[in-house]
């Protein structure tokens, strides 16, 4: 089949890059809007695309749809652009488009200086989005995350807001040991499965036949639990994550807390776990308590007491990160449909909050929340689609989240009871730092401080440069919310096969 | 008397002068610069550099046409051809070219002759090209002296820097000493495998074959162990390898920025392909020798490059440094040719290739934006630089990134291939430090592509933002262009390269 003209995945990843390649070589400023809107909508529609036709299409081997190969000369190492979809990666390579698409439109409608800049560093970073979640080859996939490093770098520095230059530098290099330890991890599994070759589905293959010996397994777990730990901000190698994200401009920091972060949960969900079950059992213990007791219960009381609207959104979403490791944990079946579903949902609703979080300081002029108040009456819409965020958050049923939470709990309860209580105590903790959040933005009276910036700039309600992000955004936390069903079939089919043995393992 | 003719045709039938035609080619063009200089009359003089890039460009056509896939011995021994030795002929070829390139821009702001600076440079060349070919000591130790007496010339170019000429002296001083180290090494080496007490003596120790044989049939001679490590301390010198690196940024600072481009990039190569074929073809039997010692310089000449550069601001000392680092990063991957010959071998090679992109295309900016005055070029320079040029700015840092060794560039790549050829060999511990190196490294880098970015318009230097401004002109636009894309290319799609370094 002539699959160069006709693969979805391929388009998604290229055409974003094509785009930026075209800003690069000098496009003129009136093509660079048009052409941006299709670098970040045609991976979004591709992805929906793909969503739709999931459940009907042909599986391969390990339940990939959508296979396509193209050699780069590697052939001989196993290293080779490889993209499918299974069904723990069509949810995730769904939200990469979804948020992409959000972040994309409200980049555009913003009015950053230096906008070719912007926009080329922010389609680069979307290209390695979709291609992290669209590879089926363990190189690639971290080679696209890997894409997205320097664009990040540039935009916190030069596009962030308060300590971007330190914060820039800190969130790299947290990224970069990060990555290495993963990457050394990689290679380990590589080199040690001789299977010689970085497809998953080799390596699977490999590995189901002969397993790799307890000692190798339980090292090459530890290196990629903290590799991929860092790059998910596992308590306590977290700090970069608040800070980053406060500094980052809200575009970047929607795509990378939304969805870049994913790929270490990701990378644990789809390579570690079944690769390594023996390792994975051995470290489970660890990584519950670091989670539970640090990332849940020591960040969630860390966030309450923030002031600042932006690092309170980056401190919730290292929260979260914690309720995604229990999962992983856990260890079963449930568990882990629990962290796909929740890294979805957590995704959307972390991207809305930032994107919401940058709403209110155009009309407050500040993120500090002790100078707001009173919001709501001047900004109706930006309050009800905040405390909507927020709910979203705090996993109301109704909203994704809920069906991310639900389940990493009943399956945390036949993990550990203790672990359990923390866990709900987090949610309780969540629910009060969100809830005072909205309180503090949009409601009571105005605090003086505020009072006088409306005084001379009169704070309107949310125009609809960001309106738009914001409604895509919560329609996606809305129907994922009512209709689980729709991403949890696949997420089903793909987990029965491979941690169940994880788990019949121990 | 009848002279014995049959014995020098003999000879003679074994030395196949079109088999070095690239050699000679080069070694023609260098004189007809000089003819050309004294025929011209000196209102064409601007010219003369042109024709030796054009005469390069040709040369580098003919030999991407003709390449030879063949391993062929010639000149009776004394030379190898071989498919690496071709990829390094290419390898030479483009970094003489770019040097020639940089030269344009850089020399126009010194008051010095220009077209001995391309003579010398193509002389160079050709040099480096028979050095990596040799197996012969002396045919190595001739093609080295060759490089090095050139490169004494070419370091020492803008004499009227005080900077530049400590740099010239240090440069020789340390040069004499690392080719006196290295003579002493093949003496020994000599002089040991022709001692009749011996087993498997020898007459023909300066052939690399002749020694191998010796070296197997006595592992573990004192005296041979001390030759080797000589050789191994001369070789070290030329790739900057810890402890040999102390020239390193002295001699990078005070040189021309094209001809520190030249020291680092292909002066290193050579070393390291040199290097490559020692360990391979005649130091093999000492394996438990060059294993632990090469182990040890290499880790420790990671952690150094990364550690200096940390805290430089000058940035021909930065890259300096931080190509010593890189150096420890290539010398993983000889480490580990003993025991995963294919993928290491082929690391090597893409390795330097990868180095030789990015690092001219830092080179490229840094000349576009040093003044008269070369030796002083601070980070604080670049300040400014993305506002003033975004061109400029956009290469550095896909430069930097490459080097830095983050994906889509090659330099990715080539870590990726040590780092796998290292686990292969099952050397953890190197792995560790060179997995700590890139950590390391990654603070002086983007402290590049920072200081290059996020800056207020207040911070500017307008002397920068001049030169900025005016741009990178034509050809060295193209030629950034080039290297930049290059550099993704070759660390997304590698191609018939790949293929041939992942199992020749």
């Amino acid at each position: 089949m002539s699959a160069l003209s006709l693969d979805p995945l391929l388009i998604s990843v290229t055409a974003p890059l094509a785009v930026a390649l075209a800003i690069a070589l000098g496009l003129p400023k009136r093509w660079v809007v048009k052409l941006a809107y299709a670098g970040f909508g045609v991976p979004a529609l591709m992805a929906l695309d793909l969503w739709w036709q999931f459940g009907a299409a042909a599986k391969e081997a390990h339940g990939y749809a959508f296979m396509t190969a193209y050699s780069t000369g590697l052939d001989r190492l196993g290293i080779g652009l490889k993209f499918g979809l299974n069904g723990i990666s069509l949810p995730l390579f769904v939200l990469a488009g979804v948020v992409g698409f959000a972040a994309g439109l409200y980049a555009i409608q913003s009015k950053a200086e230096r906008m070719k800049t912007y926009l080329l560093l922010l389609l680069v970073m979307q290209a390695g989005l979709m291609g992290t979640f669209a590879s089926v080859n363990v190189f690639y996939f971290y080679f696209f995350h890997e894409l997205a490093l320097i664009p990040t770098f540039i935009m916190v520095g030069v596009w962030g807001g308060r300590d971007r230059s330190y914060a820039a530098m800190m969130m790299t290099i947290y990224l970069t040991v990060g990555a290495m330890l993963s990457l050394v991890g990689l290679v380990a599994i590589y080199v040690k499965s001789g299977a010689s070759s970085f497809d998953i589905t080799v390596l699977r293959d490999a590995l189901a036949s002969s397993p790799l010996g307890e000692f190798t397994q339980t090292h090459i777990f530890g290196l990629l639990l903290f590799g991929f730990g860092i790059l998910v901000s596992l308590w306590p190698f977290h700090s970069w994550a608040p800070l980053g994200y406060g500094a980052a401009p809200s575009s970047a920091a929607m795509l990378h807390a939304g969805v870049l972060k994913k790929f270490g949960l990701y990378g644990l969900l789809q390579i570690a776990l079944p690769l390594l079950p023996f390792g994975a059992s051995q470290w489970s213990h660890s990584l519950a308590v670091m989670a539970g007791v640090g990332n849940v219960l020591v960040i969630g009381l860390v966030t309450m007491a923030q002031r600042d609207l932006k690092q309170m959104v980056g401190y919730s979403s290292v929260m979260h990160m914690g309720y995604a490791f229990l999962g992983i944990a856990a260890g079963s079946v449930l568990g882990a449909g629990g962290v796909v579903m929740l890294m979805v949902a957590h995704g959307l609703s972390v991207s809305l909050l930032f994107l919401l979080s940058t709403s209110v300081y155009h009309r407050t002029h500040t993120f500090d929340m002790d100078r707001m108040g009173g919001l709501a009456q001047r900004a109706p819409v930006l309050a009800g689609l905040f405390v909507a965020a927020t709910f979203a958050s705090i996993g109301l049923p109704g909203f994704a989240n809920f069906w991310g939470e639900l389940p990493i709990f009943v399956a945390l309860w036949n993990f550990s009871h203790w672990l359990t209580v923390v866990a709900l105590t987090g949610t309780v903790v969540s629910a009060v730092y969100g809830l005072r959040a909205a309180a503090r933005v949009f409601f009571g009276p105005q605090s003086e401080a505020f009072a006088r910036v409306t005084a001379i700039d009169p704070a309107t309600d949310i125009a609809w440069s960001e309106r738009l992000p914001a409604l895509v955004l919560v329609a996606a936390l809305l129907f994922v919310g009512i209709w689980p069903k729709s991403f949890s079939a696949g997420i089903d089919h793909a987990l029965g096969e491979a941690p169940a043995a994880a788990v019949a393992g121990r | 008397m009848p002279m014995d003719f049959t014995a020098l045709r003999g000879l003679a039938a074994g030395n196949p002068w079109g088999a070095i035609w690239p050699e000679l080619s080069l070694g023609c063009l260098a004189l007809f610069l000089l003819v050309l200089e004294t025929g011209l009359p000196k209102s064409m003089h601007g010219r003369i550099p042109l024709v030796s890039i054009a005469g390069q460009l040709g040369i580098l056509a003919a030999l991407l046409l003709n390449f030879d896939t063949h391993y062929r011995a010639s000149f009776n021994g004394l030379l190898m051809l071989s498919p690496p030795g071709q990829l390094m002929r290419v390898f030479f070829l483009i970094s003489s070219i770019l040097v020639s390139l940089l030269a344009l821009r850089s020399l126009a702001w010194q008051r010095v002759p220009r077209v001995e600076f391309h003579h010398v440079v193509l002389v160079v060349a050709a040099a480096m090209m028979l050095l990596v070919e040799s197996r012969n000591f002396v045919m190595l130790f001739v093609a080295l002296e060759t490089v090095t007496v050139g490169l004494y010339i070419l370091v020492s170019y803008y004499g009227s820097n005080p900077k530049t000429l400590e740099a010239g002296l240090k440069y020789l001083v340390m040069g004499a000493l690392s080719s006196a180290l290295l003579l002493f090494g093949i003496v020994l080496l000599y002089g040991v495998a022709g001692s009749p007490g011996l087993a498997g003596r020898t007459a023909e120790a300066m052939q690399y074959g002749g020694l191998a044989g010796f070296l197997e049939a006595n592992p573990g001679n004192f005296m041979a162990s001390a030759g080797i490590v000589l050789v191994l301390s001369g070789v070290a010198f030329k790739i900057g390898a810890f402890p040999f690196q102390i020239w390193i940024p002295d001699v990078y600072q005070g040189a021309p920025t094209p001809v520190t481009a030249f020291l680092a990039v292909a002066s290193k190569g050579a070393g390291f392909v040199v290097l490559l074929v020692l360990v391979t073809e005649v130091f093999a039997p000492y394996a438990w020798l060059v294993g632990p010692v090469l182990s040890i310089m290499a880790a420790a000449t990671i952690l150094f490059g990364n550690l200096a550069a940390l805290k430089q601001n000058n940035v021909k000392r930065l890259i300096g440094l931080s190509g010593v680092s890189h150096a420890g990063f290539i010398l993983l991957a000889v480490v580990s040719v003993a025991s995963a010959p294919v993928l290491a071998t082929g690391a090597v090679y893409f390795y330097l290739y990868a180095y030789m992109i990015s690092s001219f295309a830092v080179f490229g900016v840094m000349t576009i934006l040093a003044g008269p005055d070369d030796t002083e070029q601070e980070l604080g320079d670049y300040a400014g630089l993305a506002r003033e040029s975004p061109f400029l700015a956009g290469v550095l840092a896909c430069a930097l990134g490459s080097l830095a060794g983050i994906p889509p560039f090659a330099g990715f790549m080539a870590k990726l291939f040590v780092f796998v050829a290292v686990f292969r060999a099952g050397h953890y511990g190197l792995l560790a430090v060179a997995a700590a190196g890139v950590a390391l490294s990654i603070y002086y880098y983007f402290g590049w592509i920072r200081a290059a970015y996020f800056s207020d318009e207040a911070a500017i230097s307008p002397k920068t933002a001049e030169r900025a401004r005016a741009g990178a002109g034509l050809t060295l636009g193209i030629a950034l262009v080039a290297l930049t894309l290059g550099s993704i290319v070759l660390g997304i799609y590698q191609g018939a390269l790949g293929t041939w370094m992942s199992g020749h």
